[in-house]
Parts: structure tokens; sequence; C-alpha cells
């Protein structure tokens, strides 16, 4: 027998038998459209939240005081180990490798100007803030390199801090008072929009030390590091874990590359990603079992078509074709429909809620069109092997 | 052509032996016609269903064509049906789905004949049946005696050396029966061997040899 006309004889029975087929693979076709419409949410989940953690660049080192063996909460608070200080950031900054660095406090505090008040975030930076996380000042400039110990009282706005505190005016020179203290503007930041609920357009930056003392914290809370992206990491890690733990006496501090902590999230969401996939899996199986009960009822059903067969000298191999190829088209055909419906369900949620990410990958696409092709050929080999066994004499005379 | 040696066939029904055939012997020449009659039991459905390979001795020995075809395989006893064997039935057993043209080309499909000759082939058997114009039609949209005709045609269309019709009337009125008695008739001057299996006589005393069963044996024979 040649291939298209196995095709067409297999098709013959899906026109004969159309509400049934169309059931059928409609069965396959849910199931392929769950896990394409479920794993095209996870993976849209899974670029959204890498992309969130990765806008500030990758080739950041976030030091932190206390050394963390465990994933419990730092040993700093202890006080037991000695806070970092903007010292260290200095020294690390002339590390080779490293471009920018940036110490860090933050804190609450209220601000007020014109009259108005504010309770608002408080970022203690350095003045490579900018450039360590690739942020961009909109008017006037950041803070400048000023000695720490005698850091000028400049402050740097978030837009949405310049909206609520100068409307309609040019804040450059004017006077802000951050925790009681009198500071000048000297610029203000682009909008930024929220980062994993936190508002940088709703902050004011002041030089560190400043913020140290208002904070009235021994140091500082965390170091950014921002290194060539060519450069070599673990090596970078080794020069900054020398030269604190020179400085330290001892092991006081944790380093946290941005990468690794990527690394993580992104394996974490893939098993997020590969559960959801699975839950949908479960109702491709259940179409699996629609296909073995149809075909078991067909082969049933065409007992004497089947004795007709051997009689006009089919091998018991092309009737198991016969079979088998009715199956695997059915769901073939239900898995693209379930592919198409999917990926359409995926867009149109995408379309209704454009802040809900949504991703098909084209992996999964043929994948998931690989198993329903596959689940048809495992629902249909019992079937078709009861068929291809059927003595011809005995199957010919079945009504 | 068919030679059959002490050929038995017996079912295991329950626990019970049931002989079906006992001890046949029977030479068909080629281009004959016979005619197998007997009572409902007799073993004559079995006996063609034997010489059809779809089923196969319990004992003696079966030679079709000069070759020894008793022991064949499933596969070799496929291939001797498809190529030598046609089989037109009482029940004509078209495939529903299928058109009268697509019915007489299955024997064809499943012979692996590429489709420009089938084409071809089953153009000029419709022709022959006088079902051209019936070609596209579904067996349900044809009469009895027409889908009889595409049965015939079906069993043709690979040249088959041996034709066996069981009770091929016997869904007929009688009109419609004779048509069919005389297109199959017609097989055997072009030197088809052609056995019909009946219990009417009037249709089974047209062949050349009538062959009678009872209770699995060949009780007489009329030339």
């Amino acid at each position: 027998m040649l291939f298209p006309d196995l095709i067409r004889l297999t098709t013959s029975s899906f026109t004969a038998y159309r509400l049934r087929s169309f059931l059928t693979g409609l069965g396959i076709a849910v199931g392929i459209a769950a896990v394409i419409l479920l794993t095209s949410i996870g993976e849209g989940l899974h670029q959204f939240v890498l992309a969130e953690f990765s806008q500030f660049g990758t080739n950041l080192i976030g030091i932190q005081p206390g050394k963390k063996q465990t994933h419990g909460a730092s040993v700093g608070i202890l006080g037991s180990v000695r806070p970092l200080s903007i010292e260290d950031a200095q020294a690390v900054r002339r590390l080779p490798f490293i471009q920018y660095v940036n110490p860090s406090v933050t804190g609450n505090a209220e601000v007020r100007a014109n009259g108005k008040t504010r309770r608002t975030m408080v970022y203690g930076a350095g003045h490579e803030f900018t450039n360590t996380f690739t942020i961009r000042v909109q008017t006037g400039s950041f803070l400048p390199d000023d000695d720490p110990s005698q850091a000028r009282a400049f402050v740097v706005l978030g837009s949405k801090i310049r909206q609520e505190l100068f409307a309609g005016q040019n804040p450059l020179g004017s006077y802000l008072r951050v925790g009681g203290q009198r500071y000048r503007v000297v610029g203000v930041m682009e909008p930024k929009g929220q980062i994993l609920g936190f508002d940088l357009d709703d902050t004011v930056f002041i030089p560190a030390a400043r913020a140290m003392e208002l904070f009235n914290r021994p140091g500082l809370m965390e170091i950014q590091v921002n290194y060539q992206p060519n450069a070599d990491l673990d090596s970078v890690v080794r020069s900054i874990t020398g030269l604190l733990k020179e400085r330290h006496g001892s092991e006081d501090f944790t380093l946290v590359p941005q990468e690794k902590a990527l690394e993580v999230l992104g394996s974490v969401l893939d098993v997020i990603t590969f559960a959801v996939g699975a839950l949908g899996g479960i109702s491709l199986l259940v179409g699996g079992v629609g296909i073995l009960t149809i075909m078991t009822m067909a082969v049933a059903e065409r007992t004497a078509e089947i004795g007709l067969l051997r009689a006009l000298g089919a091998r018991e191999r092309q009737v198991l074709a016969l079979f088998l190829g009715e199956a695997m088209l059915l769901s073939a055909l239900g898995g693209l429909a379930g592919l198409a419906l999917g990926v359409g369900i995926a867009q149109a949620l995408h379309w209704l809620f454009p802040a809900m990410p949504v991703h098909t990958p084209w992996l999964f696409a043929v994948v998931a069109e690989l198993s329903a092709v596959s689940i048809g050929l495992a629902a249909g080999v019992m079937p078709a092997r009861r068929a291809a066994r059927l003595d011809p004499v005995e199957a010919l005379h079945a009504e | 052509m068919i030679r059959l040696d002490k050929v038995s066939r017996s079912f295991t029904v329950g626990d019970q032996e049931v002989a079906a055939l006992r001890g046949i012997d029977l030479d068909i020449a080629a281009g004959d016609y016979v005619s197998i009659m007997g009572p409902s039991g007799s073993g004559k459905s079995t006996l063609l269903n034997l010489i059809g390979l779809l089923d196969r001795p319990s004992s003696g020995t079966y030679r079709l064509d000069g070759g020894n075809v008793t022991d064949l395989t499933d596969e070799q006893q496929a291939r001797v049906r498809s190529e030598k064997v046609g089989f037109v039935f009482q029940a004509f057993h078209l495939v529903p789905r299928l058109t009268a043209a697509m019915n007489i080309e299955l024997p064809l499909i499943l012979a692996g004949i590429p489709a420009a000759e089938r084409k071809t082939r089953v153009a000029q058997l419709l022709e022959n049946y006088g079902l051209t114009d019936r070609a596209d039609h579904r067996p349900d949209q044809l009469s009895g005696g027409q889908r009889q005709r595409v049965a015939i045609a079906r069993a043709t269309s690979m040249h088959p050396a041996v034709l066996l019709a069981d009770e091929p009337t016997g869904n007929l009125d009688q009109t419609t029966g004779k048509e069919v008695l005389n297109l199959l008739e017609q097989l055997v001057a072009q030197h088809v061997t052609l056995i019909v299996v009946t219990h009417d006589p009037a249709i089974g005393g047209r062949a050349m040899r009538q062959l009678h069963m009872v209770d699995g044996k060949i009780t007489n024979e009329h030339l």
C-alpha cells in the first residue's frame, strides 16, 4: 500500500464519522491548548521576572555585611561583624576590572518643600549610582564626587517626588528638608516606574555618608559593584573577597553576583513552567484515553470491513497501519487545532490584559505536537493490534 | 488448478470437536465452472474459505496453481489471495464510506499498484460493468444489482485465476440475480475458474460441475 493511499483511506473514515472524529480530536486539542497556554504564561512570567531583575545589567555584584552560610537572615544584625564602610567601597573601586561602585543605605524619612510634606524613601548613594545601574538623570546632574566625610548637602529627586513637591516649577537650586536637614536640589531622575514593588520615582537620593548619619547606622547596607562585562566573574569575586578579608581580618561579608542570582531564579522559574505544563499534560492524557475509546469502538464496528480487507489481500500489517494511521492522524490534527487554540487564547489574553506577560516558545509547540502524535500512536496500538489479529473468516461474518 | 487431498477441517466449539470438512478430495481445472450445493452446515462455506486461503485445513494438503499452499504464513496467504483469488459475497461487503470507484480500487491499493495504472483499470472495470455514471456514488446510493456489480468488478480488478462466490444472488431478486450470474459466467469464458456456493438448485444447476455436500463430505457430482 502506498502512503498517499493510506492517508486517503484513513481520512475517509473521518468524513464518514464527522462528529465523532471531531469530538475525539477535540479531546486532544483541549489538552494541547492547555499545555501551550499554561507554558506560554509560565514562560512569559519567566521572561518578565528575569527582565525585571536584569534591567540594571547583569554585570553587578552586591556586597552585604555579614557572612551568610545559609539562606537565613544576616548575622550582621547581631553586631558581631565589622560594618561595610564607604572606605571599603572606595578600596573596591580601585581593583582591576571594576567600573563603578555604589555604596548604599536606604530608609524612610519625611521630606518637606514648598510647605508640603511627604514621607518617602531616602536612598543614600554614591556619585556613581547612575553609572552602576545605568539609570539616567533627566535634568541637572547626580550627586557630585565629594569627599565622603564632608559630602555637601545635595539631593537628587525621583520624578514622582518632583511632581508632588515642585509641580510646574524648576526644582533645581531649591531647598528640600530631609529628616530636618536642609538639602539643595541638584538634579531630577528620569521616570523609572515600579521595580518589584520598589518605587525609585518616589525616592530622594542623598550622599551615602549623610544617609548613614540620618538613619544612625554604623555602616552601609550594601555596596553594588559594576564590573567590566567581559571580565571573568570568578576572578573579580576572588579579588573583592581578598581585599575585604584583608581590610576586615575575616570574611564577615557576602558577595551576591547578579548573574548567579539570575541563574537560581531562572531554574526556579523553569520548574514552575514545567509544573504548569505538566498540569496541562493531564488533560492531554485524558484526550489520549478518548482516542483509545474511539478506536476500540471503530474496530468493533468495522469488524466485517476488516474481514473484507483481509479477503481482498490485505496483510495483518496493512490493517495495523490503517488503524494506527487513523489514531495518529486524528491526534495530529487535534494537536494542530489545539496549538492554534492555545496560541490564540494566549495572544487574546495578552491583548486583553497587556500587563500579562505571554510567550510561546517554538520548541514547546513542536514538543506538544510530537507528544500529541505519540499519544495517538500509544492509544492506537491496542485497538489496531486487535484489528490486525482478527480471524478473517469470523470477521467477514460479523454484523 | 485446485487440488485438495484428504482435506479435513474441524473446529472446537466449547469442549467439543466439530468436523466441518471430512477428507475432501477435489480436483478443479483452470477455467472450470463449479457449483457447490448442500444444506446449511454441510461445510460448503468452509470449503470455499479454505480454497480462498482465508482458512487452513486441519489435515490434508491443498495445492493451488501447482504450488503447495497448505502451510503458508498469514503474510504469504494474503499475497496469494491478492494475486490469485477474488471473492464475491452474498452481502456484497462494500465499504460504506467509499465510492463505487474506490471500492473497486481497494484490492489495487492494497497491492500497492501505482495510481496512474489503477485509474485506467478502474475506469475500464466501471465501463465493463455499466457503472461509469455510478462511479462517485456510495454503496447506499446504489441498487442491489449495482452493488453486486461493484463487488464483481472489485473481485476481478486484480485479474484473479479463481473467483469464489458465496451465495452471490442470495440478496437479490430473481431478475437481478440472473443478470449477476450471467456476468459471473462471462468470466468463465475468459478462463477464470469460477466456484459458486449456493443452496439453490436452479442456480447451481447452471454450472458445468455440480458438487453436493452433506456433513462435510462431497456425496455426489453431476457433470
